[in-house]
C-alpha cells in the first residue's frame, strides 16, 4: 500500500516520558536525523534535575522538543502539532501545552490503574473524553516492541526498554527522515552488546514498518529542506559550541588553555568536552570547588595560559572574590556562567537570565568586567571567542553568560573556516618599558607593569621566566604606573576610574549596533523596538516576525555585549517611541538601559525556567503599539 | 644552553648563569612587619638561602594569601602574587600544572591556610602538585590584631574570646599527614640553620611540601614557642627529628621516643634502652607512625614539639601527570588551527551547495 504523502513549512514534535525512557536520546537522534536532511531546526530538552526520580511520576517526566522546517526559524516553538506520550504522567505533564487538534501518540501499555493514579489521573483519559479535541492514536508500544526483539532472547525488561527507538522509528516514517544515521549511531553505540544492539536497530526498524502499514496513518509528510548559505553543517548545542569557542579562543591567541571547573548543572558538559581534547594543550582541572576552579584559572593566566573557569549562578557567587582580584591584578580570565533558574540552587535544568546583574556588580568595591552574552545555541561559539579576545587585548576577567536553554538547546551551525577567524595577539611583555628618573639608578631602564597602553588602557602582561621584569602583583590598591602598594587617597580614585575607564575603552572595538527596521528604507522608523540580549534573541525573532505579518512595523535589535554597551546604544534607544525589553528575568537589562540612559524602557519578563513564548511575546508587542 | 637542576623539585627549572646573591633577591621594598616579628627572621633565611639554590630569579614565583605572612613576595625581587585570603594553594596549583619551568612557592599562615583556606590546602597536598608552602605558625591572627587562631590553645583569651576560646586547635602536621602529603615538615624561626636546612629539603622534593614554620608573634602572642626557644628548656621540649637517627633529646639524651604497645601510638621515655628507642624513617610509605609522632606536639600552650621532617617520600605529581596527558594526546599534532578545522568539522555533517 502506498500512502499519500502531505507537504508541511514546518512541524514541533514533543517526545515526552519517563526520566528513564530515553527520551534525550530519541529525540537527538530525530534531530541528527533532520539535521542531516537539511530542515533547519531548532531543540528545547527539557529534564528533571534528579538523575531519576519516582517512575510514573509527574517530576520524573522528562521531554525533548524540536521544531524543525523549509525554512528559516527561530525557536523550537511554542506548543507542539504531535505529542508522543510514554506513560500516563508524560500525558499529564505536557498535555496543556499541545495545541487542540494535534496529534497525540500514546503508549498505551502503561496506562493502568497504578500508574493512572500516580499521574493524579481519577479515570483513564484514552476511555473519557480528556482527550477529546485531539487527533489521539494510543498503540501498545510496549508490546510491540517486545514482540519484535524477542528472537534476541532478551529479558521483557530490556526488551521493552527499546520502545524509545520504536517510537523513534515510527515517527521516522510519518515525516519521512533518513535512517541511516541513527542505525549506524547504535551500532556504534551498543556495539559491546550485540544483542542489546540488534535488538534496538530491529525496534527501531520494526517502528518504521509498522507506520507504513497500520491504517492508524494514512498519510505521511514531508518537509523540505530549508535553503540555507553554501556550506559544511552540523547539528550543535550551545555547551559544544561554546566549548570550541574556548579552544578557537586558545588557537588563535596561541596560549595554552587552562581550564578550572567545579561540576555543575547545566555547565558540566563544557568541562567534559574541554577534557577529550587536550591534544589542543588543555589542561582541564576538576578543582575541589568553585573558588579552587577560578582561582587555579587565575594562576594560569598569571602564568601565560588562557585561564577559563565554567559554572552556573550559585558558582559565579562563590567566585566573586577572585574574579575582583582579576580584576584588580588586570590578567585575563574568562569566566562562563552557564545561567539556571535561581536564587539558591533554584531550578538546575531550567532557563533564566537574571544573572546579569550578579555579573555586572556581584563583587565588592567598583569592579567593573566585560560581559558578553551569545545569542543562539551556535551564537556561543563566536561569543565564546569574542570574550577571549576582550580577555587577552584589555587584561581583564570576562563574563560570559550563556544559559540552560542555549546550553541543551540545538541548531544547524554553518561551520566557519579557521582561516576566517580572528587572530588574538596576547603581546606579552619582553622588555623593560620605563626609564628610571632620579637616585642611584637613574637612567637605568626597568619594569612598570601598571604602565599602560594609551590606547586601550591595558597593562603589559608579563609572565614568570622573563627575565628582568619581575614584579609583584596582587589584591591592595596598585599605585598607577610603578603598581607598588599604595594606600594615596588621589591614586586610589585614579586607579578606579582607569580600571572602568579601561572597560569603557572596549566599546571602540564594537560594532554598532544592528537594528533590524522594516521602515528604515524609507527613513521613518519604526514606532517601537524590541530589545533583548542573550537567549531571547530566537523567540523575540519569531515573535516580531508574526507582529510584522499582521501588519505592524516593529524593530528589533539584540545585544552581544552587554558591558560595555555598543556606544550607540543610547541613540538607538532614543530614536524610538517606545523600547521593549522581553528578558527571562524581572527587569534587569531595563534597570541598566534606565539607569544609564534614562530611557523609560517597558520590560516583559517571565520567570517559568522556560524560554519566553513567541507568541505570548507577539500579542504583549501588538497591544504596546495599538495602544 | 640553559642548565636545568638536578634536584627532583626543581628539575626543569633553569639554572642562573651566573653566581647570585642576597641583594638580587631583595626588592626595594621597605619591610613592614612589626619590629621583632618572626617573619624577619624567615625572610632573611628566604634571601639567604634562595640564591644558594642557583635558580633563575625570574623562573621563580611566590603566591601568599592574606595576613602579615603573606606580604613576603613584596620583599623577594623574584615574581610574586599577594592574592586573597586562603586561596594561594589553588592559584598555585594552576600556575605550577602550567609552568614546569617555574620554582612556586607558598607563603601562608595559621589563619589562611588553616581556616579560611583549609580546603585547597588539603586538596593541594592529596593532588601533591609540585610546590612548597611555607605555613607560618603564629598561632594567632596578627593582621586582624589578635584574635584567636585554629591552632591557638583551647581557652585562648582574646578580643573576640574574652571568655576563652572554646574550640580544639588543628596540629598542622598531623592534618598534613592526614592529608597523605608526601613532605611535612616543622621548624623554628628563630633556628636559621635548622630552617634552612628544611626549606633546602622542601624545595629538592617533588611534589608538594609543607613546612609549618613556628614564628613568634610578639604583638598579639608573645612567647608562645618559648619552651622550644629558651636555652634552659629547649633541650628538654624540641624532639629532634633526623631520617636514620634515634629519637633521643634531653640535656644528657635521657630521653627518647619509643613505642607504645598499648596504643599503637609512640611517647616519650624517660632512659629507653637503645633498642626500645625508635629510628626515625622519615621515607617510611606509610605515614602511621609520622602521624604519631606528631601528635607528641602539645595541643594546649607548647611544652613539647617534634622537630624536623616528619615525612618525605616519592610519589607522582598531580601536575606531572597532568602535562604527561597533553603530551600523549598531543602525540603526532603539529598545527592546532588544522587540528581545530578538523573537529569543528566532526561529527555527523552535510554540506549545502
Ligand atoms: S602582628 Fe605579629 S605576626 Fe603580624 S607583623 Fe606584627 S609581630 Fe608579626
Amino acid at each position: 500500500m502506498t500512502k499519500q504523502v502531505q507537504q508541511l513549512d514546518r512541524v514541533i514534535i514533543r517526545f515526552a516520558g519517563d526520566s528513564g525512557d530515553g527520551m534525550q536520546l530519541t529525540g537527538d537522534r530525530f534531530t541528527q536525523e533532520t539535521a542531516s536532511f537539511g530542515n533547519d531546526l531548532s531543540t528545547l530538552p527539557n529534564f528533571p534535575a534528579e538523575i531519576r526520580a519516582p517512575q510514573g511520576t509527574l517530576p520524573g517526566v522528562s521531554s525533548f522538543q524540536v521544531h524543525f522546517a523549509d525554512h528559516d526559524i527561530l525557536t523550537p516553538g511554542d506548543s507542539p502539532d504531535v505529542l508522543v506520550a510514554m506513560n500516563p504522567a508524560a500525558l499529564k505533564a505536557n498535555l496543556s501545552d499541545v495545541k487542540k487538534g494535534a496529534t497525540v501518540i500514546v503508549d498505551s501499555h502503561d496506562f493502568t490503574s497504578r500508574n493512572l493514579s500516580r499521574a493524579g489521573y481519577a479515570e483513564n483519559p484514552l476511555e473519557d473524553d480528556t482527550l477529546a479535541e485531539y487527533d489521539v492514536h494510543a498503540f501498545e508500544l510496549t508490546d510491540m516492541t517486545v514482540e519484535a526483539v524477542k528472537e534476541f532472547g532478551l529479558s521483557r525488561k530490556d526488551s521493552s526498554r527499546a520502545k524509545n527507538m520504536f517510537a523513534l522509528g515510527l515517527l521516522s516514517w510519518m515525516y519521512g527522515r533518513p535512517t541511516d544515521s541513527t542505525v549506524t549511531f547504535l551500532e556504534r553505540r551498543f556495539a559491546k552488546a550485540p544483542d542489546i544492539r540488534d535488538a534496538n536497530v530491529t525496534a527501531f526498524k520494526a517502528g518504521w514498518y509498522f507506520g507504513e502499514t497500520t491504517e492508524a496513518f494514512a498519510v505521511s509528510y514531508e518537509i523540505k529542506p530549508a535553503p540555507m548559505a553554501p556550506g559544511t553543517y552540523r547539528n550543535i548545542t550551545g555547551n559544544l559550541a561554546l566549548a570550541y569557542g574556548l579552544i578557537a579562543g586558545s588557537t588563535q591567541s596561541g596560549l595554552p588553555l587552562f581550564l578550572g571547573s567545579y561540576p555543575i548543572t547545566p555547565a558540566s558538559d563544557i568541562l567534559h568536552e574541554l577534557s577529550k581534547h587536550k591534544r589542543f594543550g588543555i589542561t582541564t582541572f576538576q578543582a575541589e570547588d568553585e573558588i579552587a576552579g577560578v582561582g587555579a584559572a587565575l594562576g594560569a593566566s598569571f602564568g601565560g595560559s588562557l585561564g577559563v573557569t565554567t559554572t552556573s549562578g550559585p558558582g559565579l557567587a562563590l567566585k566573586a572574590e577572585t574574579i575582583g582580584l582579576g580584576v584588580m591584578m588586570e590578567l585575563p580570565l574568562l569566566v562562563v556562567d552557564v545561567q539556571r533558574g535561581g536564587p539558591s540552587t533554584g531550578l538546575p535544568t531550567k532557563t533564566e537570565q537574571a544573572d546579569l546583574l550578579q555579573a555586572m556588580f556581584g563583587r565588592n568595591g567598583e569592579s567593573p568586567v566585560p560581559v558578553v552574552a551569545p545569542r543562539s545555541p551556535a551564537d556561543c561559539f563566536d561569543a565564546a571567542l569574542e570574550a577571549a579576545r576582550i580577555a587577552v587585548t584589555y587584561r581583564t576577567p570576562v563574563l560570559l553568560l550563556s544559559d540552560g536553554m542555549l546550553a541543551n538547546g540545538s541548531e544547524p551551525w554553518h561551520i566557519p573556516e579557521v582561516a576566517d577567524l580572528p587572530m588574538i595577539d596576547p603581546a606579552f611583555a619582553t622588555e623593560p618599558n620605563h626609564t628610571v628618573e632620579s637616585g642611584k639608578s637613574a637612567g637605568e631602564r626597568d619594569f612598570w607593569p601598571y604602565l599602560r597602553d594609551e590606547e586601550t588602557l591595558a597593562r603589559p602582561w608579563a609572565v614568570p621566566g622573563t627575565k628582568g621584569l619581575e614584579h609583584r602583583i596582587g589584591g591592595l590598591e596598585k599605585g598607577a604606573g610603578h603598581g607598588n602598594i599604595s594606600y594615596d587617597p588621589a591614586n586610589h580614585d585614579l586607579m578606579v576610574r582607569t580600571r572602568a575607564a579601561k572597560v569603557e575603552r572596549i566599546a571602540r572595538d564594537i560594532p554598532p549596533l544592528e537594528v533590524d527596521d522594516p521602515l528604515d528604507e524609507d527613513g521613518r522608523g519604526a514606532d517601537i523596538l524590541v530589545l533583548g540580549w542573550g537567549s531571547t534573541y530566537g523567540p523575540i525573532g519569531a515573535a516580531v516576525r508574526q507582529v510584522r505579518s499582521s501588519g505592524h512595523p516593529v524593530a528589533q535589535a539584540h545585544l552581544r555585549h552587554l558591558n560595555p554597551f555598543p556606544a550607540d546604544l543610547g541613540a538607538v534607544l532614543r530614536s524610538y517611541d517606545t523600547v521593549m525589553v522581553p528578558e527571562m528575568n524581572l527587569g534587569q537589562l531595563s534597570m541598566l538601559l534606565r539607569a544609564k540612559y534614562l530611557v523609560d524602557v517597558i520590560g516583559y519578563n517571565h520567570v517559568r525556567g522556560l524560554p519566553l513564548r513567541a507568541a505570548e511575546l507577539a500579542e504583549a508587542i501588538t497591544k504596546e503599539i495599538t495602544r | 644552553m640553559t642548565e636545568l637542576l638536578p634536584l627532583p623539585g626543581l628539575r626543569h627549572v633553569p639554572a642562573a648563569d651566573a653566581p647570585q646573591n642576597r641583594k638580587e633577591f631583595t626588592s626595594d621594598q621597605e619591610v613592614r612587619w612589626c619590629p621583632g616579628c618572626g617573619d624577619y627572621a624567615v625572610l632573611a633565611a628566604v634571601q639567604g638561602f634562595l640564591p644558594e639554590l642557583g635558580l633563575k630569579r625570574e623562573n621563580i614565583v611566590f603566591v601568599s594569601g592574606i595576613g602579615c605572612s603573606s606580604r613576603f613576595p613584596y620583599y623577594l625581587d623574584t615574581y610574586g602574587m599577594h592574592s586573597i585570603h586562603g586561596r594561594a594553594p589553588a592559584i598555585a596549583t594552576g600556575l605550577a600544572t602550567t609552568r614546569e619551568d617555574l620554582s612556586v612557592w607558598v607563603v601562608t599562615g595559621d589563619g589562611d591556610a588553616l581556616s579560611i583556606g583549609g580546603n585547597h590546602l588539603i586538596h593541594a597536598l592529596r593532588r601533591n602538585v609540585n610546590m612548597t608552602i611555607l605555613l607560618f605558625n603564629n598561632r594567632i591572627y596578627g593582621l586582624t590584631k589578635g584574635q584567636y587562631s585554629p591552632t591557638s590553645e583551647p581557652g585562648k583569651v582574646t578580643k573576640s574570646t574574652p571568655m576563652g576560646s572554646l574550640d580544639n586547635p588543628f596540629n598542622p602536621v598531623s592534618l598534613a599527614l592526614g592529608a597523605e602529603g608526601t613532605f611535612v615538615a616543622r621548624t623554628v624561626d628563630s633556628d636559621r640553620k635548622h630552617l634552612t636546612s628544611v626549606l633546602s629539603a622542601a624545595a629538592a622534593h617533588r611534589g608538594t611540601s609543607l613546612v609549618e614554620i613556628y614564628q613568634n608573634c610578639p604583638i598579639f602572642n608573645d612567647g608562645a614557642f618559648d619552651a622550644i626557644k629558651d636555652n634552659e628548656s629547649r633541650s628538654e621540649a624540641i624532639i629532634p627529628l633526623a631520617h636514620g637517627e634515634p629519637i633521643r633529646f634531653g640535656r644528657d639524651r635521657q630521653l627518647g621516643v619509643v613505642r607504645d604497645r598499648f596504643t599503637g601510638g609512640v611517647r616519650i621515655e624517660e632512659n629507653p634502652s637503645d633498642a626500645d628507642v625508635l629510628v626515625h624513617d622519615a621515607h617510611a610509605a606509610d605515614p602511621t607512625t609520622a602521624f604519631a609522632l606528631s601528635r607528641l606536639t602539645d595541643s594546649g600552650v607548647l611544652a613539647h614539639a617534634a622537630i624536623g621532617i616528619f615525612r618525605q617520600v616519592e610519589a607522582s605529581t598531580y601536575d606531572d601527570q597532568a602535562r604527561d596527558q597533553i603530551a600523549t594526546a598531543r602525540a603526532g599534532t603539529t598545527d592546532t588551527r588544522t587540528a581545530l578545522a578538523g573537529l569543528l568539522a566532526s561529527g555527523d555533517t552535510w554540506d549545502v551547495v
